[in-house]
């Protein structure tokens, strides 16, 4: 029998609605498979098994009572430690917050709730999410599921090793520059970015304001739909909320691609792409051809400036974000005779060395006589990027290309160099430039046994047919492989 | 070309107290990210209009209503250092 | 050499009365218990982002048009960003290029001349929190800690600037006042100086003669009334030529306006400029204040200060009855009524600025708390120009109508106060008198002019004071002219 803590969440969905299982049997499987995987991964920052185990028993109560709030009722989902959770700390992997309980939830938090939804934890990314490996947390490194001596990716990994673990059957990140779908392409999960504006940012600890999304980690596509129809929508607090309608992501899964037209990405496809990633993206383009779609090659000549803007663009955001963090009104305070010493000392106590260098990276990049040059251009750079992507999808429905350039790597491989280090998200960047939605499916194994992601892209508020492209990507690619340590329990 | 920060300037625009070494470190870092940021000028962008955001929308207002606020003690329940219902810092040395 | 001429230029700080903050949903509210009226926006916890209120970008709108500004289209919020403890996200959100209001003018008048001062630009943006400084006398640098109140935080802000077009402090003086009704009329604030709800900063320099260049100028703060706003600006024009005739140099630097020793004393020496690192608000769209919206403002701006003045002496009051009704809604409200009810503009005008001034005064009321109705006056004014009550007789009935004795007319006749200006009744008396007095009469006749009074106290004494003495006189007139 199936370990519950490894059904899908559209399965648990079915069983808790036939009666076959609870709420309270899902959070126990859960909770159970946490206590196994957490000394191996370091997924979470905190579980909640008090609150948890009471959302479980009101799910449990509205079941019975006939009261269904829809598909993540009674679902243990886990959540980035930067979305705000009312009377649990939420620290964004920073002494600087070490301890700090919001007075408030979020809008997404406020959703899941309010939609029945196991909230288990909170997971660990690199602080403020800022970085493509959890090695920025100011609370230890998570592992990877696949290989506890490598990352899981980041800045969502946390969120990323949880789900791949069974240790949540959902979870939610942000991405910025690819802190969804990066983490999720290394862990071996489905991971998606929605459209700039779709789900509410307020309640979510601010990176880059322009840029950042809330976003789902699930086992399947047809999950990850569902988990963003959790949390999409409007919200009167977050004035860049998009106000129009949008139809249901989950309900065209089926559809196949015949007749979709495809645009594989020259400039993600080039040699700094390790070499087996790009065959298992050729391989999958080929089998979408085959299943009916229309492939051609695109170009989006300005992408290769995309990193650079992007790092431009997010650390100026971030300088600004971050000022709130002075040790005044909350967080953790370094005494010092005069408040702007005191300021001075606690930020640089607070903040690790990579939230330092963006926010001294956005500082300088803002400063007077500089501004244009770096800020302006960058910003400049990214209407290009969009008009790339507006061309292309002139003739194409969606864009697809690796999610990566390499598979998981070890820890401590890449913390000397933050150009190496940055040049992970070279591949998701383009789309949260863009603002467009975009998200990676896993299709296959290195030959290290690895976990490789695929990327789909698609235009702004494309949600329905890029979930339909990536079922089609999922069925194509029978990625069934679990890692090691979901698997393993079950001997134990 | 490697470009040239005044990097304790900028701690300081930051607030973040930074020791001399600590000031080097970081300057000598900053510079190579930004050769290789300094790439995006290499691009023609002559009559590109900036993007500063992704949503081509406008006008998005809330109404002029009140909400109920904070508590005085949920207001000040995070504070480092609190006094007769205000937040407390230390001495404010001159004006903003 | 030529004469010094000072060049100033204001910048003002208008807190709109919205019902909640520019960003959230917080109360506006003055004089509350400390940190009440905050929220995770206004206090910048993690997370929090703003939205803004619609009724403050109807206000500023408001304030643009009433100063003839060009409201721009197409309008942009940015962050201005520096670190200070009464700010809670360490930038305050406030407008950079493309402020909604630029190109205005204000007209005004000084000792009777008209004076025209350019505006600069009108934005939008939030105010900060309040700082308390403990310790040694409440001064900032002998404090020994601060105390924070964040319920100012986040409440919309408008800044008004002028451009350097002011040469005196009277000129200024002068600004402040008319833009301080202007905002009142508008209905958009209640620009009270001494809460900080309207404040001024002003920028002075000197220079020899209208054709130098400008001089290094400095900034005083800390202004919190229309008087000191003049005296402080005198100080500041004063110091500065005695500073330069001494052969020093003025230094660019914000001063403080001590009102006590009415000096203004150097805060900070501006190094450098400062380096705010502007750029877009990315958590906010941007703003698009489109014809139909400018249109909509425009037709349904309330008739303003300058106007209603000219409107008043048009209808009969002198200058300054007329800037005293306009001055006062209320007292300028129920004039409007009276004079539509058939008073006359210049009889209302005295009484509501003179009796009714007073008498609210001496009582502490306001006039909505008094009986007084516009019909009140107007039958008032009807009984003056009637010759049923004499002038001084009318101010005793206002006052009784005021203190909710009554009508006019009930109050005149319980008080016994109807003059008597039956002329065939007092062509009767007249006649008696003179008969009674031959060799008075002869002498009047014979140009002793004197004699008026004699003969009109003598009607006066026969019917107890009563008789219409304006009438009275005529009559006696008419008589010797035979
Ligand atoms: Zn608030």
């Amino acid at each position: 029998m199936t370990d519950l803590a490894d059904l899908s969440i559209a399965e648990a969905g079915r069983q808790l609605r036939a009666g076959d299982i609870t709420s309270i049997d899902l959070w126990e499987a859960t909770v159970t498979r946490i206590a196994y995987t957490e000394p191996h991964l370091h997924a979470f920052l905190t579980v909640d098994r008090d609150g948890a185990r009471a959302a479980a028993h009101a799910a449990d109560a509205a079941f019975k009572a006939g009261e269904d709030a829809g598909p993540l009722q009674g679902i243990p989902i886990a959540l980035k430690d930067n979305m705000c959770t009312k009377g649990l700390a939420t620290t964004a992997s920073s002494r600087m917050l070490e301890g700090w309980v919001p007075p408030y939830d979020g809008t997404a938090v406020a959703k899941l709730r309010a939609g029945g939804a196991v909230l288990v934890g909170k997971t660990n990314l690199d602080e403020f999410a800022m970085g493509s490996s959890t090695e920025n947390s100011a609370f230890g490194t998570s592992r990877n599921p696949w290989d506890t001596n490598r990352v899981p990716g980041g800045s969502s990994g946390g969120s990323a090793g949880s789900v791949a673990a069974g240790a949540a059957m959902g979870a939610f990140g942000s991405d910025t520059g690819g802190s969804i779908r990066q983490p999720a392409a290394l862990c071996g999960v489905v991971g998606m970015k929605p459209t700039y504006g779709l789900v509410s940012r307020y309640g979510l600890i601010a990176f880059a304001s322009s840029l950042d999304q809330i976003g789902p980690f699930a086992r399947s596509v047809e999950d990850a739909a569902l988990l963003l129809e959790g949390v999409a929508g409007h919200d009167i607090h977050d004035a860049t909320s998009y106000r129009g309608e949008y139809p249901t992501f989950s309900d065209g899964l089926d559809l196949g691609v015949k007749g979709l037209r495809v645009g594989i990405v020259k400039e993600l496809m080039v040699d700094a792409i390790d070499s087996e990633i790009r065959s298992a993206s050729r391989a999958m383009a080929d089998k979408l051809a085959d299943a009916g779609a229309d492939v051609v090659e695109v170009s989006l000549p300005s992408s290769e400036y995309a990193l650079s803007a992007y790092y431009l663009i997010a650390p100026a955001e971030c300088s600004a974000n971050l000022a709130r963090l002075d040790g005044v009104r909350y967080g953790n305070r370094v005494p010092a005779d005069t408040t702007d010493e005191m300021m001075a000392k606690t930020r640089a106590a607070g903040f690790g060395p990579e939230v330092i260098r963006r926010i001294l990276l956005g500082t300088y990049a803002l400063s007077a006589g500089y501004y244009d040059a770096f800020y302006g251009q960058a910003q400049r750079v990214r209407t290009l990027v969009r008009q790339d992507f507006a061309k292309a999808y002139e003739h194409t429905d969606v864009l697809i290309s690796p999610t990566t350039p390499t598979t998981a790597f070890e820890i401590g491989a890449k913390t000397d160099d933050p150009i190496a280090m940055y040049y992970s998200d070279v591949c998701t960047i383009p789309s949260n430039l863009a603002g467009d939605p975009s998200i990676s499916v896993p299709v296959g194994l290195d030959t290290q046994g690895l976990p490789i992601g695929f990327q789909i892209m698609a235009p702004a508020l494309g949600e329905s047919t890029l979930f339909r492209a990536a079922a089609e990507v999922e069925r194509l690619a029978e990625f069934t492989a679990r890692p090691l340590l979901a698997v393993s329990k079950e001997t134990v | 070309m490697p470009v040239d920060i005044d990097i304790a300037k900028v701690a300081h625009l930051a607030r973040i107290d930074l020791s001399a070494e600590e000031l080097a470190q970081y300057g000598a870092q900053l510079s190579v990210i930004l050769e290789y940021a300094e790439r995006v000028s290499s691009l023609p962008t002559e009559g590109v209009e900036p993007t500063s955001h992704p949503l081509p929308a406008t006008n998005a207002f809330r109404p002029d209503v009140v909400t109920p606020s904070l508590t005085n003690e949920e207001a000040l329940a995070m504070a480092p250092e609190a006094e007769d219902g205000y937040f407390r810092v230390p001495r404010i040395l001159g004006e903003p | 050499m030529a004469e010094w001429e000072a060049v100033i230029g204001i910048e003002t700080h208008v807190e709109l009365q919205t019902k909640s903050k520019m960003f959230c949903g917080c109360a506006v509210a003055f004089g509350e218990a400390p940190n009440t009226n905050t929220c995770p926006v206004c206090l910048a916890l993690p997370g929090a982002i703003p939205v803004p209120n619609e009724e403050a970008i109807e206000g500023i709108v408001k304030i643009g048009t009433a100063l003839d500004s060009t409201i721009n289209k197409d309008s942009l919020f940015y962050r201005k960003n520096y670190f200070y403890p009464d700010l809670p996200k360490n930038y305050q959100i406030s407008q950079y290029t493309f402020p909604v209001c630029e190109f205005g003018k204000l007209d005004i008048m000084v000792d009777g001349e008209p004076f025209t001062v350019g505006i600069t630009r009108v934005h939008m943006e939030e105010d900060t929190g309040k700082s308390r400084h403990v310790g040694e006398g409440g001064r900032i640098h002998d404090a020994s800690h601060s105390l924070l109140d964040f319920n100012r935080s986040g409440v919309p802000l408008v800044e008004v600037v002028t451009e350097p077009d002011i040469r005196t402090a009277e000129q200024a003086r002068a600004y402040g006042a008319e833009l301080q009704r202007i905002v009142r009329t508008l209905g958009v604030s209640d620009a009270r100086l001494e809460e900080g709800s309207m404040r001024f900063d002003a920028n002075v320099s000197v220079r020899r003669g209208p054709d130098a260049e400008f001089g290094t100028r400095t900034e005083t703060k800390n202004v919190n009334s229309l008087r000191s706003l003049q005296r402080a600006i005198t100080f500041e024009i004063d110091r500065q030529i005695r500073v330069l005739e001494e052969g020093g140099e003025i230094i660019q630097e914000t001063r403080h306006w001590n009102e006590g020793k009415g000096v203004t004393i150097s805060m900070r020496i501006k190094e450098e400029s400062e380096d705010y690192r502007y750029f877009q608000e990315p958590d906010m769209l941007p703003l698009e204040i489109d014809e139909e919206w400018q249109q909509r403002v425009k037709a349904n701006q309330p008739e303003l200060p300058a106007q209603k003045r000219a409107r008043y002496v048009g209808l009969g009051t002198d200058t300054h009855t007329a800037e005293l009704l306009a001055d006062d809604p209320a007292l300028g409200g129920l004039f409007d009524e009276a004079v539509g009810a058939g008073a006359d503009a210049k009889q209302a005008g005295i009484w509501l600025t003179q009796e009714v001034v007073a008498y609210l005064r001496r009582e502490e009321k306001t006039l909505s708390a008094t009986a007084l109705s516009a019909e009140h006056v107007a039958e008032l004014a009807t009984m003056v120009a009637a010759g049923d009550l004499s002038s001084t007789a009318s101010k005793d009935v206002l006052n009784g109508v005021l203190a909710g004795e009554g009508t006019p007319r009930e109050i005149a006749e319980s008080r016994d106060l109807i003059q008597i200006s039956d002329s065939g009744f007092l062509d009767t008396e007249v006649d008696a008198v003179i008969a009674d007095n031959a060799g008075a009469f002869e002498k009047l006749v014979a140009g002793d002019m004197k004699m008026i009074g004699f003969f009109v106290g003598q009607v006066m004494k026969r019917t107890g004071g009563k008789a219409d003495p304006r009438l009275v006189s005529e009559m006696v007139r008419t008589k010797v002219q035979g």
